[in-house]
Formats: C-alpha cells, structure tokens, sequence
C-alpha cells in the first residue's frame, strides 16, 4: 500500500510510507529532501507507522516507541534497525515517536508503554524487520536506477554497491525508494551474520549529546509565554484543600496566578524559582478528614499479625503444611520491607499547553503516553487522539513515570485548563515534591518456613507475602488473577527450587498511600525473602550455598547457567582478604536470569563496604553487551543504595523524608566494584534494566550473615547499624 | 537590579534579586539548561558550575555573589580537562539517564586541574557531592582515569 500525504511541513514532495509486512503491520517511511524527523512525524497519519526516517545527507533516524530513562533503549533500538539496514553506525540517529497507540503499541502490553523491561524483548523482530524493509527498498531503487538484478546488489555499512563498480549511500537512493513498493515480507539475518547486535564497541547514541549538555530534558523545555507552576501539595495522602489565601503569594514580585486544583494550590510564575516563592507565601488550610494518619509503624502492625493466618493461595504444591509439621528440621524467619521511592535525578514535571475542549499539547518523558493521552483528554475534554504527547529523555525513572492516573501529567494539564489555557504551563516539582507525592514502592512483611528431613532435604517451602497492590483501584486492576496481583509475588510464587510441598500465599492489604513498581516491582521484596532464606537452609543442612542451590535447580538450566558462571568468574570457595565475606544470590526477572556474588567487608565497628559484585546475566541473544552492563552497574548501585538506608517512613501519615539528607542515596563511595559477564544465548532477548537490581541485597545479606550469624529481616540496613 | 558576570566567557547581565540562586539565573533567564536541578539544597552536585575555576552549586550560590566574576557552565566547558572528560565519557559509555552528568564532569574537571593523577580515593572524596540515581560511579571512576590518561597522551 503507498500513500501521499501532504501536510504544511512538505512542500515539494509527500512524505512516502509503505505498509506491509504481515502480522505486526510494519511500514517504512523514507524522508525527503529538508525533512526533519520531526517534520516528517507530524506527516504520518493513522494508517502508517514509521520506525526508519533516511534523510539525504544519508543520516537513518530511528523513532523508539519506547522511552529511554538511561536505560539505552533509543540506542537498543537503532542497533536493531542498523543491522538489518546494514547501516554504518555513525549514520545512525534515533528519537523518540509521538504518542500514538495504533503504531507504537508495546506489542505485549497493547497500550504504547515502557516497562517490565520489555522494550527490546517485544521490539526485536519489528524493528530488525523495519530496518531490513528498508535494505529491500534501497536495494530494489538502486536497482532500478543502475538496471541491474537486485540480487547482484550489495548492501555494507551503508553503501549500496554492484560488482558492475557502481555504488551509492543511503541519502543519494532516499528519494527514488520513495517510488518503491515496500515488500510484503522480508527475511530476517541469521544471528551469524549479526556484525551490530552483539558488538561491544557500539557507542551510544546519546553519549555526545549527555555530555555536553545539549540533551533536552522535560525540565529544560521551554515554550513561548510558558508559566512555571508550583503546586503546594497536602501534607498528608488524601487530604484536600479546605481553603487558602493567595494574597501574599500574589504579591511576590513575578507570581502570575495562583488557582486551585484537585491536588492543592498551584502557583504560576515567570520563572521557577518565583515559583517555588510564591508557594512559600501561600497559606492552604487542609481538610483531612479522608487523609490516611497512620504511622509506618503502625502500619507494620497491622501486617504483621496476617502473617499467622493463611492468604489467598498464589502458589501450591504438594501439601507444605503437613510436610513443615513433619519436618526434621524448620528454618523459618520474618522480613520486613520499607516504603520505597524512587527519587530519580530529573524530580517529576511536564510541560502543557492545553486548548481546553480543543486539543492539548504535552512535553515530558513518559513511560505509558496511551493512559496519558487519556486521562489528559478527560481533564480536558478533547478526545485522546487530541492530545498530542512530545516525549522527552528522562532523568532516571525506575518506573515512576507510569503512573496509572499519571499524577504529575494530570497536575499540569489541570493547571493550564485552570487558567483557560491562555499560556503554556511547566510543572516543575521540587526534590521536596518528589519525595513526598507518594507512589512508593510497597511495605510487605512476609514469612518464610522451610522444613528439612533428616538427609537435610529440603521437604517443605511455605512463603507468605503481606502487601498493599499496586494495581489495584487502577486501570491495571485486570491485572488481579483469583485475587492474586502477580507483582506481589512475582518472584516468590516462580521459586525455581526443586520441592515438592510448597505454597506460596498472599494477603492484600488497603492504605491510602499511594505504591507504585519500582525497578524491578515484586522481586525488589521476593528475592531477598527468597534467596536469604535459600542461604539459610544451605547452611542449615550444612551444604555449601552454591552447591545447594545448584542441586535444587537441575530443572532450571538458565538459572544453574549464571549461578555457575558468577560463581566461578568470583573464585567461589577461594581465599579471600581478611574481613571479607562473599555471599550468594541467583534470581529471575522479566524473564532474565541473574547471579551475583557480592565480597563484603564487615569492620570491627559493625560498619560494612560491599567491595565487589561479580554479575552473570541470561537475557537471551545480548544486543548491545555493554548496555547490558551497564544496566548491571547500574541495577546493583541502585539496589545496593535502596537496601543500605532507603526508607520512606510516615509520622501520623506525614512523609519524614524530604531530600537527599533523610533520604540519602548510593554515592560514589559506597560502590563496590563490579564485573558483569553475559551468558551466550541464542535465546530471544529479554529485560536488563530491572534484573540486575534485586539481587544484590540478598547476596550482600549472606555475605553479611557469612561474617556475623546475624540475618538481616528488616530493611533497610542502615537500621541495624550495618552502614 | 542589573547584575553583571561572565558566563562562557561572554558578558551577561541580569536583572534579578540578588538572592536569586545562580542556577535559576542561568536556566530560567539566560537559557542555558545543561545545568540540572536535582535537589536545591547542595547535596547532589547536578547543578555545578565553575566559578573562577572552582566547582560551585549553582542552587546555593546566588547570583549577587558571582557578580564580577566568570562563570563556566558545561555548555561553556572547554579546558583540556573538560575535553579530556568529555572525550572519555564517551569513550566508555559513562551515562544512562544523563541527568546529573554535566555536573559530574564539571565536578571531575574542578578535580583533574588540582590532581592531574587522581587516585580512586581522590576520586571518591571528590565526587562525593555528586549523586547519580542511575548509579554510573563505577563508570565515573573509570572515566576519571582514562581522562587522566588522555590530558598525559
Ligand atoms: S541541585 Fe544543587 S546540589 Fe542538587
Ligand atoms: S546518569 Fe542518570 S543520574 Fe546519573
């Protein structure tokens, strides 16, 4: 199917998109002379769905329909087209697509949305096949042009040559491919073949422009006649505006406006830092009479005691309880884990112009713009294929910007519909903002018991999970199968150990404080209860923790696989420097499988320094190998930071921490030294920005353990004076 | 009132509050937005700058107090150590999210001027200030190093 559209933006020559490819209904558009990507974006309409822009100076831009927080996907991306293209890597461009569902779904998810590390598992065949759509598009030009079989074409690091000595570069075929049918379907490489996927010497295609300060940001968007927006926010979740008066807040010199919002008061101002000004001289009386008041303490009283009564079952085999009861042995221990939040480098924020009833404009970094668009509209009143969403590089994330009623995106659009929408509006949240605004990571508490017999096999495993959901109440909440929220017990309920009485149940439980995934979601909580207790009875049965579990896993290879590779890049067993622990932690997330072996030295003082973390990971064929380790750096800091001192604790239902000082992250001091080791596969790849990150606890714990006898069951552990 | 300072080596001239954190200065007025807020209150090192050649806070340096003075912000980065820095982040992919970058490199660049061959505890002790959420130190580290090697090459 071809097609001409012509929009203001192309004057001379429609935007040419072909559609085909059967299954994902791929299209390739090819961009004219004076396109910028962008340009050419805004030509696309509804039918088409372009992944490859080549302009005539022969860059290839790549359009991600994922949103990259660090995590490398618009490079991920761009190496999939690249190879298939058989571009030259310095040709290669890539940024981000508009929102838009019907083209850029998550083919997992249905709703176009970065998360569960799925951006290149669901990616991998449709954009090698957008890339290799538009190698048969050039190849079929010059073919034409040179009157030639284009089966005695070649095509190699983006020149496109013929034995006959002639040849030519992307941008010189770019207009005549325009002519060209798109092929219905086109033949995929043979990994042998791969020379881009898998190459380690790949740079990213974002490193220039992050370190020189060029990379454009939401905080860094600026629109014409844009007010900047501060929002005083309840001090407690749930509470509303009962009244307030802006008189001071409006004599603060350069405060704008000050209007009210479902949320609080925001104040707009010609600059951020009036902003925050003239927030400081609102006075808001709040009505709490619905505010959640509860302490964290006393939240982890009300969990601990379901921990006794059974839960709805998410896991059962065998019968667990009868085999605990015949037990020749019991290990068995409590865990408690914090409020979490994800305090990412770029604090919250967007930038909105709103046409309220006609149409609304959104700048931000998004990770689900289909539920933006929607709840945009609704606050609005357009239609969500009126909201236009611009999706910017993210500082960080670590799943804080999906938000099911997408909080901040909501506050700005209600914002500028709030002042007619007479001025684009930059919500910009303060650290303060940040911290406090809720969607943590949940509190759980849960209980493990493990039975052994006699011989020290494991005979019983009985695991139960007390939390708060985080789909639940959200549009999500389809996600609840027979009253189990699978990202409560992901990671417990999959146990790959060889036993044959095990259940896993779970107790949802109902607070007013908003929770939300956190990198790595279920297994943040399930590996650790998991893999320290696995230590546990290891030692219990007197075996030693690798060998334990490699026997537990002969069903498991790709478990076994990183365990034994980790184990052997680390020396296991071998001597160590005096004061210095390892321990042990395998784990699967996001269908990846990860080992590490963390070496800790404990000091005298109790104080400890996790030294170093040698990492395996199984994430299927790696595409961009040093990407991947970085992810594993990244992960087990960001891992490492959370279990050392994170906690988010409420005081009568009031946020205690506020900033970097009460809620103090990983620095450069405290990371260990890390090597991460890829397993080969010829697997379809599969997540790396979230595995790496929950098993570094649990290994540093049996490291810690390994020194002092003592298990570490409530986190962080900051709290036993261990930082 | 008008307050006059180099930045980048140019003159610049705002009027502003003399309290007005240079950071908001340099962002919101003077349009330069490669320096980051990450916190306000000095504990994240997003937001550094050079001031006279030394690593500064942006958010709690107000602009009174740079009046007269010659400010550097990434964008304007352009000593050996700079380019050397820059050269090796990109060298060893040191970024993810990118966020709190143009203050690590600032902070590294203050640091390789004083100590041409850091040690990973110069290291350590120099960066403190400077957190990355995406948790790239062990990259920073490396990069600090190979920089040193390039500013000797
Ligand atoms: S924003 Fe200045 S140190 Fe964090
Ligand atoms: S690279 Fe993301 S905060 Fe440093």
């Amino acid at each position: 199917m071809l097609a001409k559209i012509k929009t203001p933006q192309i004057s001379r020559r429609g935007f040419l998109t072909a559609a085909g490819g059967a299954g994902v209904g791929l299209a390739v558009g090819l961009s004219l002379p004076g396109f910028a990507p962008k340009a050419a974006r805004a030509a696309t309409d509804g039918s088409f769905n372009p992944f490859v822009l080549i302009a005539p100076d022969g860059t290839v831009t790549v359009l991600a329909k994922h949103l990259d927080k660090g995590q490398g996907i618009l490079t991920g991306l761009t190496t999939l087209v690249a190879e298939e293209l058989d571009a030259d890597w310095a040709q290669m461009r890539a940024d981000h697509a508009p929102a838009d569902v019907e083209k850029y779904k998550n083919l997992f998810f249905g709703v176009q949305g970065t998360g569960g590390s799925t951006a290149i598992a669901n990616s991998w065949q449709q954009y090698r096949k957008a890339g290799a759509m538009a190698r048969a598009m050039l190849v079929e030009a010059a073919a034409k042009q040179w009157g030639v079989a284009a089966s005695g074409i070649t095509v190699e690091k983006g020149v496109v040559a013929h034995a006959s000595g002639k040849q030519a570069g992307f941008g010189d075929l770019a207009e005549a491919a325009a002519g060209i049918a798109a092929p219905a379907d086109v033949a995929l490489k043979d990994p042998a073949q791969f020379s881009l996927i898998g190459n380690p010497d790949l740079r990213r295609v974002d490193g220039v422009s992050k370190t020189d300060g060029s990379a454009i940001y939401t905080q860094d968007i600026v629109r014409p006649g844009m007010l900047y927006a501060a929002v005083a926010h309840p001090p407690r979740f749930g509470a509303t505006v009962a009244s307030f008066d802006a008189a001071a807040a409006k004599t603060v010199d350069g405060v704008v406006d000050v209007v009210q919002i479902p949320r609080g008061i925001a104040v707009l101002a010609k600059d951020t830092w009036t902003a925050f000004k003239g927030r400081e001289a609102l006075t808001v009386e709040w009505d709490e009479s619905k505010a959640e008041t509860r302490s964290t303490e006393a939240i982890f009283a009300e969990y601990r005691p379901m921990l006794e009564k059974p839960g709805t079952p998410a896991r059962s085999d065998g019968d667990a309880e009868t085999a605990l009861a015949d037990a020749a042995q019991v290990v068995e221990a409590d865990f408690e884990f914090p409020f979490l939040a994800h305090a990412a480098m770029e604090p919250m924020n967007a930038v909105v112009d709103a046409k309220p009833g006609t149409s609304v404009e959104i700048w931000t970094g998004s990770q689900l713009p289909t539920v933006d668009q929607t709840v945009a509209g609704q606050i609005a009143g357009v239609e969500p294929g009126k909201v236009t969403i611009n999706t910017l590089l993210a500082g960080g994330s670590f799943g804080r910007r999906a938000v099911p009623n997408s909080d901040y995106v909501a506050e700005a659009v209600q914002i500028a519909v709030a002042i007619g929408g007479r001025a684009p509006v930059k919500l910009v949240w303060s650290r303060e903002d940040d911290m406090a605004a809720g969607f943590y990571r949940p509190v759980y508490v849960h209980c493990v018991r493990a039975g052994l017999d006699a011989d020290g096999k494991v005979v019983a495993w009985q695991h139960r999970i007390v939390g708060q959901s985080i789909v639940a109440n959200t549009p999500f909440a389809g996600l609840i199968e027979n009253g189990i929220d699978g990202t409560s017990v992901e990671g417990a309920n999959n146990l790959p150990y060889k036993i044959p009485n095990l259940s896993v149940d779970l107790h949802t439980m109902d607070l007013g404080v908003p929770v939300l995934w956190w990198r790595a979601v279920g297994s943040t909580h399930t590996a650790y209860a998991v893999e320290t207790m696995i230590d546990q009875v290891a030692r219990a049965a007197g075996k030693d923790p690798v060998d334990f579990r490699m026997d537990l896993l002969s069903e498991h290879p790709r478990h076994a696989g990183v365990l034994k590779l980790a184990a052997e890049k680390a020396n296991w067993g071998g001597p160590l420097p005096e004061g210095v622990h390892r321990g042990v932690a395998v784990h699967e997330s996001f269908n990846s499988f990860v080992a590490q072996v963390a070496e800790v030295r404990v000091r005298d003082d109790g104080s400890m320094k996790v030294e170093r973390v040698v990492c395996a990971i199984d994430c299927g064929v790696a595409v961009n190998p040093d990407q991947i380790r970085a992810q594993m750096e990244g992960g087990i800091g960001y891992g490492l930071g959370a279990a050392m001192r994170n906690e988010v604790t409420l005081t009568d239902g009031e946020v205690d921490q506020r900033n970097f000082d009460t809620y103090e992250p990983l620095r450069i001091d405290d990371m260990p030294k890390v090597e991460a080791y890829i397993v080969p596969s010829a697997e379809a790849p599969t997540g790396v920005g979230e595995p790496g990150t929950p098993v570094v606890a649990p290994a540093v714990a049996n490291a810690v353990f390994d020194a002092t006898g003592n298990l570490i069951k409530a986190l962080p552990f900051a709290r036993h004076g261990l930082v | 009132m008008a307050i006059d300072f180099t930045l980048n080596g140019k003159q610049a001239s705002v009027d502003a509050a003399e309290d007005t954190p240079l950071l908001w200065v340099v962002r919101d007025r003077l349009g330069l937005t490669g320096t980051k807020f990450g916190c306000g209150i000095a504990l994240c090192g997003a937001c550094t700058v050079h001031v006279d050649g030394v690593a500064m806070r942006s958010c709690q340096t107000s602009v009174g107090d740079v009046a007269g003075a010659s400010v550097t912000t990434i964008e304007g980065l352009e000593s050996a150590e700079g380019r050397a820095l820059q050269r090796a982040w990109r060298e060893l992919d040191v970024v993810q999210c990118g966020y709190c970058q143009s203050g690590q490199i600032m902070q590294a660049a203050d640091l390789l001027a004083a100590t041409p061959s850091p040690t990973d505890e110069d290291i350590d002790s120099a960066m403190y200030g400077n957190v990355c959420r995406c948790a790239t130190y062990h990259r920073i580290r490396a990069g600090i190093h190979r920089a040193a090697e390039i500013l000797k090459a």
